[in-house]
């Protein structure tokens, strides 16, 4: 089938390009400077004795902290890769012998989208499956509701891909690198304006930061993410910067869905109907 | 030329319909019109050339055969199935103009994408892959990247991929511009044999005298328009330029050879007629010695592929 061989091909060139090699490796880099850090933490909490919950909120606190760089990676690693994927082989030419084969538009975007999902995930899994394995191995401790956070977190790496699919097909990868980023970027600062408004009790700042959410619910996911995997202390609390004190609820998680869909849909749309 | 190519089990579109059939085919940028209205037929097993100036209208014209470019108004068919239609392009091979490939993959497997992309066999895909890689000169370089190849190098490997899926239509985007003369005469010998296979090639080609060598028919265009379509063998032979060197020659002697060409033009003792055929010459002869004038030469001169394209399209459709 054409989108598997499209598929086949767009990992294998992250893969033959490097992308995929060099972000492991650094990823090697960030979980070997985590797990000293991991485990510098848990020595000192070893000798100086603190009490079991204690010990768990640090463990967990530490978790999230890796699980945050994590994400922000994860989501750096969907844009830059896959920002040019569309944009640039129509602006190189390279596009035309792949579209004059007997194959449909639609293949060729959903193989490329496959092929990068698998990269990132894959990205994601080693990044996040290394954190959790080290707090792990080093301290025992496992959050609560690792695979649906982790999940989450899987399903807003993809979110963006496919918000970078849809500048994709229609502008040039500097304007689509930018849109993205921006777009992120809203979302993120919506996110901590929500956080504080939560925390301090103001209804405006939470309606911004609900607003950012349906602008691109990426931080919207990641704190959902957070919310899952937090430890009920800090839950009840809501005091912690990785923690949500303002949960997007199940509905924002559907609406991310649809977001994603559409978004994917339409760049569909848009790269089957424009003039190549 | 070993030239062997194998079997693909896939269903053969019916021999019947004309490899290319486009009625009114137009195709606006906003205000610009690239492509005014194209209509032509191109059959089964003939090699036909596309020609006109920069500009008119050629490139965005294979772009909309190849379903690359969706066109503003009119339709056509490519071996049978409509335009954008992708089962038509089963069986159509294509160079683009610029052979942009994946210039990370190695020769091998850039054609062994194609040819998944083609569904072919993988038993097949593997030999055939062989076979071309020979055929175009590119074997001692099949584990090589694209990237290290020169222009040529590039040119023959789209070329290969282009003949991957035995087509029975083969559309070649100025298949010759980056090729030294041993690459051309390459390209020469795939389309006669090509021919031979009864697989029809379109050439959209600016080396006028690869298409004289080549084509059957040939369509001038400008403007996005078909000026003319002709068979090149008739095009070239039903045109015959002479050169008359010859005194007196007088308004009655030049009236007089209006029966014979239409085009007379006189330049001191020298006349220029364009006949429509050779065996006029002996009339021309005798009258003119009838006429009493006394004839120092009488000399035809074949006119060039280049001398029509000049005549048919003028010299102010470049852009």
């Amino acid at each position: 089938m054409s989108m598997l061989v499209i598929a086949r091909l767009t990992f294998r060139e992250a893969s033959r390009r490097w992308i995929l090699w060099v972000a492991l490796l650094l990823g090697v880099l960030f979980l070997a400077v985590y797990g000293i850090g991991v485990n510098e933490i848990h020595k000192d909490l070893a000798r100086s004795g603190p009490g079991m919950v204690q010990r768990s909120e640090m463990y967990n606190f530490m978790f999230m902290a890796g699980l945050y760089a994590v994400n922000f990676l994860a989501m750096i690693m969907a844009v830059l890769s896959s920002v040019d994927t569309l944009s640039g082989e129509i602006a190189s030419g390279t596009i035309h012998t792949l579209v004059s084969k007997p194959l449909r538009r639609w293949e060729i975007v959903m193989g490329k989208w496959l092929g990068f999902a698998a990269m990132l995930l894959l990205y994601l899994g080693f990044m996040a499956g290394g954190v959790l394995g080290l707090v792990y191995a080093i301290s025992g401790y496992v959050a609560p509701n690792v695979l649906t956070g982790l999940a989450l977190m899987g399903f807003n790496v993809l979110l963006l891909l496919c918000v970078s699919f849809l500048g994709g097909a229609s502008l040039s990868t500097l304007a689509n690198g930018v849109l993205v980023f921006g777009l992120y970027g809203v979302a993120f600062i919506g996110g901590w304006i929500e956080q504080f408004g939560a925390m301090m009790g103001n209804q405006t700042a939470i309606n911004i930061g609900v607003l950012c959410s349906l602008i691109l619910p990426s931080e919207a996911l990641w704190k959902r993410a957070a919310y899952e995997m937090q430890s009920p202390l800090v839950a009840a609390l809501g005091v912690s910067p990785f923690s949500s004190s303002s949960v997007p609820s199940p509905l924002m998680v559907a609406y991310a869905a649809l977001y994603a869909t559409l978004a994917l849909g339409f760049a569909i749309r848009h790269f089957s109907r424009r003039d190549l | 030329m070993a030239f062997t190519l194998c079997c693909l089990n896939n269903t053969m579109s019916d021999p019947i319909v004309p490899a290319i059939e486009v009625n009114g085919l137009r195709k606006t940028f906003g205000e610009k019109v690239a492509v005014a209205n194209l209509t032509l037929t191109v059959q089964r097993g003939e090699v036909f050339g596309f020609l006109g100036p920069n500009g008119a209208g050629k490139t965005t014209a294979v772009k909309m055969l190849l379903g690359l470019i969706r066109s503003t108004a009119g339709e056509g068919r490519l071996l049978g199935s409509p335009l954008g239609d992708p089962h038509g392009r089963l069986r159509v091979g294509f160079l683009p103009e610029h052979f942009r490939f994946h210039d990370w993959l190695t020769a091998r497997e850039f054609l062994s994408l194609h040819a998944d992309l083609y569904r072919m066999p993988r038993p097949i895909t593997q030999q055939r892959v062989s076979e071309l890689l020979e055929l175009v000169g590119l074997s001692q370089h099949a584990s090589q990247k694209l990237r290290q190849f020169s222009k040529g190098m590039l040119q023959r490997i789209g070329l290969a991929q282009a003949l991957l899926n035995e087509p029975e239509l083969v559309i070649l985007d100025e298949p010759t511009s980056g090729l030294d003369p041993v690459g051309r005469r390459l390209v020469r010998d795939i389309i006669r044999e090509l021919r031979q296979r009864g697989t029809a090639v379109f050439l959209n080609s600016h080396l006028l005298s690869e298409v004289e060598i080549t084509c059957d028919r040939v369509a001038f265009i400008k403007f996005g328009e078909v000026l003319q379509v002709s068979p090149l063998q008739s095009l070239i032979e039903g045109e015959l330029a002479v050169e008359v060197r010859a005194r007196p020659l007088t308004p009655q002697v030049l009236a007089g050879l209006a029966r014979w060409s239409n085009t007379v033009r006189q330049d001191g003792e020298h006349l220029h007629l364009t006949l429509t055929q050779e065996a006029d010459l002996p009339a021309i002869n005798r009258y003119l010695v009838e006429q009493g004038v006394e004839v120092f030469a009488l000399q035809p001169q074949r006119l060039s592929l280049e001398d029509l394209f000049i005549q048919i399209v003028g010299t102010d459709g470049g852009l």
